[in-house]
């Protein structure tokens, strides 16, 4: 097998070019690649289609550098600190350029996702029906089933050009395994032409191999696994860190205006080279405190 | 506290309203902010058999033993009964498994469509809300929907200019004739009331006013005539256990406010 590890910077550089349909923060509020969403901002991608569920504050810091012409999701905001200022700033006033937006709710862009996955052209649902998310979405389309003439929002497979997931732990060879909650990381990873993992711990391949249930997607749909511990900071790890809620509210509350917002950035996301220092800003003390209070084993299962 | 001037703020009037919508033996799709309060609330006084589910693929039969910011975080995950992706989740949701979802919105109008996407033109929005997240999934899919809202002028026009989360449309069979399998909206929850529906028309209507206020001055903050159903009647106060249990789950009153 290929030894898929590389640093951070070579896997945005090779795998994410301009104009990508990138899948990020599939977990919904855990797990979110902010890593590698930063890594994205100190390349200067642009024009990049982003694709996802509940997206938490990753998909702001996007928007607001610039990166973003098209966002394919449900939700785009701060989840526990309300609405996201760089997200209404674009949509609202063009700044720093105007995005197109495709409203999706979470079934509907897990169904496209899923529909990918599958190699279906779309799925059907009865969800969304009398919405003007259905009457007003670019390619979803409300047409009497085949079956019995009862109309269904007909859902077209939605394949990101990558997907890119934080995971507790991968192999070398970019097999992974993620637990807790999930969201749509399966179907991302599924549908998706390939898969950058962003990894707390790189681990021997029998460690994964032990338990290929847990296993998100086949190793040959990985274009890069990146070692980065603390990747999902402020999101939670399950094992591994709790939500940092603070940094949530002190980004709501430092991004209200552009200047704001540059600062913020400048502090965050410019001046750490890496993830390495970027925990080394954010301080030992309050890392330390996101710590489990103590480790909550599953009972091993018996493969034989 | 004292913006009520009684013993519990709106937030924890809201939170008890919600749980009384709850039955005991449902299966009921939580959410987020308040309804995780509710639940809890539910589950520890009238409905000790409610089962929860949450769309980022989790079902639990007891709530989180910490206060939740997000349904992600790491004690909802902790105890789950089941923990999968949304879109297994979802389908359970679309085959009708959920009694009651709970739903929050920007505005609603006068038959509970709910918009939490544009305020204004949607190519030159005055405000860009979040959009739906798994609202509109909860309202289009759920046998019985119940929105939490702050109850002001501006977040109840006759009819919201955008509908993210169907509730009746314009009224009557509207939901059959879209070709919605079941739902709608039951009650609407709101800083200063709560709501029903008219079985036939579908018309949102008082059905009982938080006690501080009256009937005059929740129709002074709706967008339209609002009418009352015949037996409106003040909201029954929260119970002392009641609000024993709310601020054992918001120890510090993050979604309640009552510290």
């Amino acid at each position: 097998m290929p030894d898929r590890r590389m640093t951070m910077a070579e896997a945005i550089s090779r795998h994410v070019p301009d104009g990508s349909v990138v899948a990020l923060g599939c977990a919904l509020e855990p797990l979110i690649p902010f890593a590698a969403g930063h890594a994205i901002i100190r390349q200067r991608r642009r024009d990049l289609t982003l694709v996802g569920p509940i997206s938490d504050i990753l998909f702001d810091q996007l928007i607001g550098a610039g990166c973003v012409a098209r966002v394919v999701a449900a939700w785009v905001g701060n989840v526990s600190a309300g609405l996201g200022h760089c997200y209404r700033r674009a949509a609202e006033h063009g700044i720093p350029h105007p995005l197109v937006i495709e409203d999706h709710s979470n079934f509907s862009v897990s169904l496209a996702l899923l529909a990918a996955a599958l190699g279906a052209p779309y799925i059907p649902t009865t969800s969304l029906l009398g919405s003007d998310i259905a009457r007003d979405h670019p390619t979803m389309r409300v047409l009497p089933s085949p079956l019995d003439d009862r109309p269904h929002l007909v859902v077209p497979a939605l394949r990101p050009d990558v997907a890119i997931l934080h995971v507790q732990r991968a192999d070398a060879e970019g097999r992974a395994h993620a637990w807790g909650g999930l969201g749509i990381c399966e179907e991302a990873a599924l549908a998706a032409r390939g898969v950058i993992y962003t990894a707390e711990e790189i681990v021997p391949a029998e460690v994964i191999l032990s338990d290929p249930n847990r296993v998100l997607a086949p190793a040959f749909k990985t274009l890069a696994v990146v070692h980065t511990p603390g990747g999902a900071h402020p999101s939670p790890v399950q094992g591994y860190y709790g939500r940092d809620h603070a940094a949530f509210a002190e980004y709501h509350a430092r991004t209200r205006t552009e200047e704001g917002y540059a600062d913020w950035l400048r502090e965050w996301v410019l001046d750490p080279p890496d993830r390495a220092a970027y925990l080394e800003h954010l301080g030992a003390a309050r890392w330390a405190d996101l710590a489990p209070d103590a480790p909550h084993l599953a009972a091993p299962v018996d493969y034989a | 506290m004292a913006r009520t001037g009684r013993n519990y703020t709106p937030q924890e009037m809201m939170v008890v309203c919600a749980a009384r919508e709850i039955r005991d033996g449902e299966v009921v799709f939580v959410g987020m902010r308040l309804p995780l309060l509710a639940f809890a609330l539910a589950k520890r006084t009238h409905a000790p058999t409610a089962v929860g589910l949450f769309e980022n693929g989790l079902v639990r039969d007891q709530p989180a033993d910490a206060l939740l910011y997000t349904m992600g975080d790491s004690p909802n995950i902790l105890g789950a009964e089941w923990a999968n992706r949304t879109s297994a989740l979802m389908g359970l949701l679309a085959q009708g498994h959920a009694h009651l979802g709970f739903v929050g919105g920007a505005e609603v109008d006068r038959f509970g469509n709910l918009n939490t996407s544009y305020i204004g033109p949607r190519d030159h929005p005055k405000v860009k809300l979040p959009g739906s997240g798994g609202g509109a999934d909860i309202a289009s899919l759920a046998r019985r929907l119940a929105i939490i809202m702050a109850h002001e002028r501006h977040r109840f026009p006759e009819r919201v200019s955008y509908i993210t989360s169907p509730g009746y449309g314009d009224g009557g069979d509207w939901r059959a004739r879209v070709g919605l399998p079941r739902g709608g909206p039951a009650a609407v929850i709101t800083t200063l009331a709560v709501l029903g529906f008219d079985p036939d028309t579908h018309e949102m209507l008082l059905r009982s006013w938080h006690p501080g206020g009256d009937a005059a001055t929740v129709r002074a903050n709706t967008g339209w005539d609002l009418r009352l159903t015949p037996d409106a009647t003040a909201t029954p106060v929260p119970s002392a256990a009641e609000l024993r249990i709310i601020r054992e789950c918001d120890p510090e009153g993050f979604w309640t406010h009552h510290a």
